[in-house]
């Protein structure tokens, strides 16, 4: 096969002549004699693959972080009255008298939303997979610009590094939220969370959103001049799409994030009121006059709703993928996919005060967004009904992977129908500040995000390291998270409807809220368990880099490019030519054909008993 | 892109081969470098940085009453009303006391204007691979960029000092000039806002200045000549260029309307 395919040097004749002359595949046999030391190979790599583990490890180590947070969280919501003495090792003067400190407890739900949000399913989801899966997929050597992929990885260390620094200051971390509304989040005197905390906070968003930066613009760059030969976007798998789009939003809303997060640097360190007005402190009035706190609120959301597109729009991208390999069927409605994918993001944008209904807006504007968000059902389902429809009589093959992506839409289903209920004005009145929206993002965005990334893990590992991870594991890990996930969610949809409000450090002073003390106990052992569940993934996942079963090149016969790179990747991906892409990427079952997956590089001439009219046609 | 087309591919059928279209993978569908389109990537996101500034200072703007010459009588400085730019930005280096209404500011504004057409001869110099002509231009246009910045330090500092009347203030004493907590001319968010969304764009401004310093050395020491291209003129002047239609919006919102 590979005798069809032009040669390196009529490959780099053709393209050399048009300046400045960056071909396709310039990189051609570099892996063969690259003497790179420890530290050019693992920690100042610019290979996307390093850079891609990299980010995943992180991301990891991050969600260890923000889980144990949660824990500690719930453990105050579950056992009010219980004495957390027994922390105070760990803890220290957080702990005061056996009680958390209320201030505390709202650092812990700050750092929780940021870490998972920014720092796990952005960085630690998008960062791996859009890396590792880009230029295998698309068929390139590497990232259009290495160098500044590497660089988009350390900045994301950066940004972490002081992250997690301000969670050991003296005045504790940020506590206004992981939405930072001000004047909470400018006024050091109104909780001490919002002193040196905050300040970290905002300029480790600020590397966070350079890191975004330098990582976006690649993988948009990458994607459109780096496919290879015959790789039409109307061939790229569903994954490419996802990534590509992602990007594109993380291009465009981070950017003002980043200008709400300088004004509000201002504000905090020199003196100015654009968020700021008439606002008493301790009997005290403050001099700043003429600002707009809910201004913040916009400038945020327009970052805020994008993002949680950032957040699941890869791992929707990876669940097609994996349901289409394992139902060994193609992918229902390709086009429909892509389609509501574009979709998606473009209403991404212009949802975002549905976060803001109880601001006070005008009840027309309100409806104007309400209309809008609603429609963000349409693509969603066109998506959801694609996945099941592709599952419909497929010959489905549990792995692991399988199971997340299953379980991916099963949680999107389920709090996708609670978001039509939260995106009508009226009723996100009265559900607002309970945990009802809590229950809803955790489960449509939070949880099936996690399972996106969880599916992506399982599937990809024997690319990324060659080896395979243990089925056995997998299975109780996925059962335990599966159940957890439901478990701790749906009862919390219950006590929201019932008014249960949310932020609140503790509730039994209240009759009406007592009642549920039952319930939110519950809550919190399942989350326990569920979260201790996760250092299962996690001896699995690192017990197999090293122990694992060998794997073989193509171990779920998947059709896709990266499957055509031998189990060990140099720096180059491809030892020889990079593979000519003939075909669409979901190529399985096809009838009349040899074998149930045909690969993208296989030329229709190979395959003339499973050819369609139409593609006899082009002979 | 022509390159698949004329090579000679061992194959019995049209079956054999991939596509070769535009968008069919293999080449650059825009006809522009990765570089190239990066930076245009980075501006789209820098649009969007400016425009967040800009509709903020819509939005602050419109808190506030405009003056009405019918209730406020003869127009003077104060925290109640916003501000006409006018009255404001009035003065002119060398000229004391008189009355020019966006005077400097429209000099400032040709100076820049008139980089970015130095700028397009720079770009068109490497283009021609002459490297006198784009050393000249590239000189130019760092000349008129730090003019721009010399000019903005003078208007900010004309601005921080204020009028020798001053303004009357709520509590009674008068203040001249403006900082980031006080302000004579208006509102305190007026002198706030000048000073973020000009400082913003200035720093913009100087990185450009920086990034044009660099090229002008690259090119006197023929690194661009030895790599066979000018690229990098281009993608900094594609920044530049940015940068100019940026102050076009700012002056727009800031000093015109």
């Amino acid at each position: 096969m590979a005798a069809n395919l032009p040669t390196h040097a009529q490959v780099q004749g053709g393209i050399g002549t048009t300046e400045p002359g960056i071909s396709h595949d310039e990189h051609l046999h570099h892996d063969e004699h690259h003497d790179q030391n420890f530290l050019q190979k693992y920690v100042f790599s610019t290979d996307h693959k390093v850079i891609a583990k990299q980010f995943l490890i992180t991301g990891i180590l991050w969600a260890i972080i923000g889980g144990t947070l949660s824990s500690l969280f719930r453990l105050q919501l579950g056992w009010p009255e219980a004495t957390l003495e027994w922390l105070q090792p760990f803890l220290g003067k957080w702990i005061e008298g056996g009680k958390l400190n209320p201030e505390f407890y709202l650092a812990l739900v700050t750092m929780h939303g940021t870490i998972m949000v920014f720092f796990v399913l952005t960085a630690g989801l998008s960062g791996t997979f859009s890396n590792f899966l880009i230029p295998l997929q698309i068929g390139a050597r590497d990232m259009a610009s290495g160098f500044m992929n590497m660089l988009s990885y350390w900045f994301f260390f950066l940004s972490s590094v002081v992250m997690f620094t301000s969670l050991f200051i003296e005045t504790g971390p940020a506590a206004a939220g992981w939405t930072i509304y001000p004047p909470l989040s400018a006024l050091p005197q109104a909780i001490s969370g919002s002193g040196m905390g905050q300040t970290l906070w905002l300029v480790s968003m600020a590397l966070f959103i350079v890191s975004q930066l330098l990582g976006g613009v690649n993988y948009i760059t990458t994607v459109i001049n780096l496919r290879t030969q015959g790789m039409s976007m109307s061939k790229l798998p569903l994954t490419i799409w996802a990534f590509f789009l992602t990007a594109v939003l993380g291009l465009l809303s981070f950017p003002v994030l980043f200008s709400a997060a300088l004004l509000l640097i201002f504000d905090r360190s020199f003196g100015t009121s654009f968020f700021l007005s008439d606002i008493y402190i301790a009997g005290k009035a403050l001099s700043n006059t003429g600002g707009s706190p809910i201004l913040f609120q916009h400038l945020f959301w327009f970052l805020g709703h994008p993002e949680v597109y950032i957040v699941i729009m890869p791992a929707m991208g990876m669940v097609s993928e994996i349901l289409a390999t394992n139902a060994r069927k193609p992918i229902f409605g390709y086009r429909a996919m892509i389609g509501s994918l574009l979709g998606i993001s473009l209403l991404s944008f212009i949802v975002w005060a549905h976060h803001m209904f109880v601001t006070g807006m005008n009840p027309f504007l309100g409806s104007v967004f309400m209309f809008l968000t609603l429609i963000i059902a349409v693509p969603s389902a066109v998506k959801t009904f694609n996945w099941l429809a592709t599952l419909w009589r497929g010959n489905i093959r549990l792995t692991t992977a399988m199971l997340f992506s299953i379980g991916f839409v099963s949680l999107f289903i389920a709090g996708g129908l609670t978001g039509i209920v939260l995106g009508n004005a009226a009723l996100d009145i009265q559900m607002h500040n309970t945990y009802f929206v809590v229950a809803h993002f955790h489960l449509v965005m939070g949880s099936s995000a996690f399972f996106g990334l969880w599916a992506g893990v399982y599937h990809w590992f024997p690319k990324m390291f060659g080896r395979m991870m243990d089925e056995k594991l997998g299975y109780i890990h996925f059962w335990l998270t599966f159940i957890g996930v439901y478990l701790v969610f749906l009862p919390m949809h219950y006590v929201g409807i019932a008014g249960f409000p949310r932020r609140y450090y503790a509730w039994t002073g209240f009759d009406t809220f007592s009642q549920f003390a039952d319930l939110n106990k519950f809550i919190s052992v399942a989350a326990i368990v569920a979260f201790i569940g996760q250092f299962i993934f996690i001896f699995n996942f690192f017990y197999s880099i090293f122990r694992g079963r060998r794997a073989t090149e193509n171990p779920w016969n998947s059709t896709t490019l990266e499957w055509t790179t031998p189990v060990v990747l140099g720096h180059g991906n491809w030892p020889g030519e990079i593979p000519a892409v003939h075909r669409w990427p979901y190529d399985y079952s096809k009838p009349g054909a040899a074998e149930d997956f045909i690969p993208q590089n296989v030329p229709y001439s190979q395959t003339q008993s499973s050819n369609l009219p139409y593609e006899k046609e082009m002979e | 892109m022509s390159t698949i087309s004329t090579t000679q591919v061992i194959s019995d059928s049209a079956l054999d081969k991939p596509r070769t279209g535009t968008w069919d993978g293999g080449n650059e569908p825009f006809n522009a470098s990765y570089g190239k389109l990066m930076m245009w990537f980075f501006l789209l996101s820098d649009a969007f940085t400016f425009a967040a500034f800009l509709t903020t200072y819509g939005l602050i703007r419109h808190r506030y009453a405009a003056y009405d010459p019918a209730v406020n009588g003869a127009f003077h400085f104060s925290t109640k009303w916003w501000p006409i730019p006018d009255k404001v930005f009035n003065a002119f280096p060398g000229l004391h006391g008189s009355d020019v209404p966006l005077g400097f500011v429209a000099l400032m504004t040709m100076i820049l204007i008139f980089s970015s057409v130095t700028m397009v001869l720079a770009v068109e110099a490497g283009h021609r691979m002459d490297k006198k002509d784009v050393q000249k231009w590239l000189l130019w246009t760092i000349l008129f960029g730090a003019t721009f910045l010399s000019s903005q330090a003078w208007e900010w500092s004309h601005f921080i000092h204020g009028t020798e009347e001053g303004t009357v203030m709520n509590d009674g004493t008068v203040f001249h000039g403006a900082n980031l907590a006080m302000n004579q001319y208006g509102p305190v968010l007026f002198a706030d806002l000048f000073f973020f969304i000009t400082g913003f764009h200035g720093t913009h401004v100087f990185s450009g200045v920086c990034l044009l310093v660099y090229c002008f050395i690259a090119t006197t020491n023929g690194t661009f000549e030895k790599r066979g291209h000018y690229e990098m003129v281009e993608k900094i002047g594609l920044y530049w260029h940015f940068v100019d239609l940026v102050w076009v919006f700012v002056f727009t919102f800031f000093y015109l309307v």
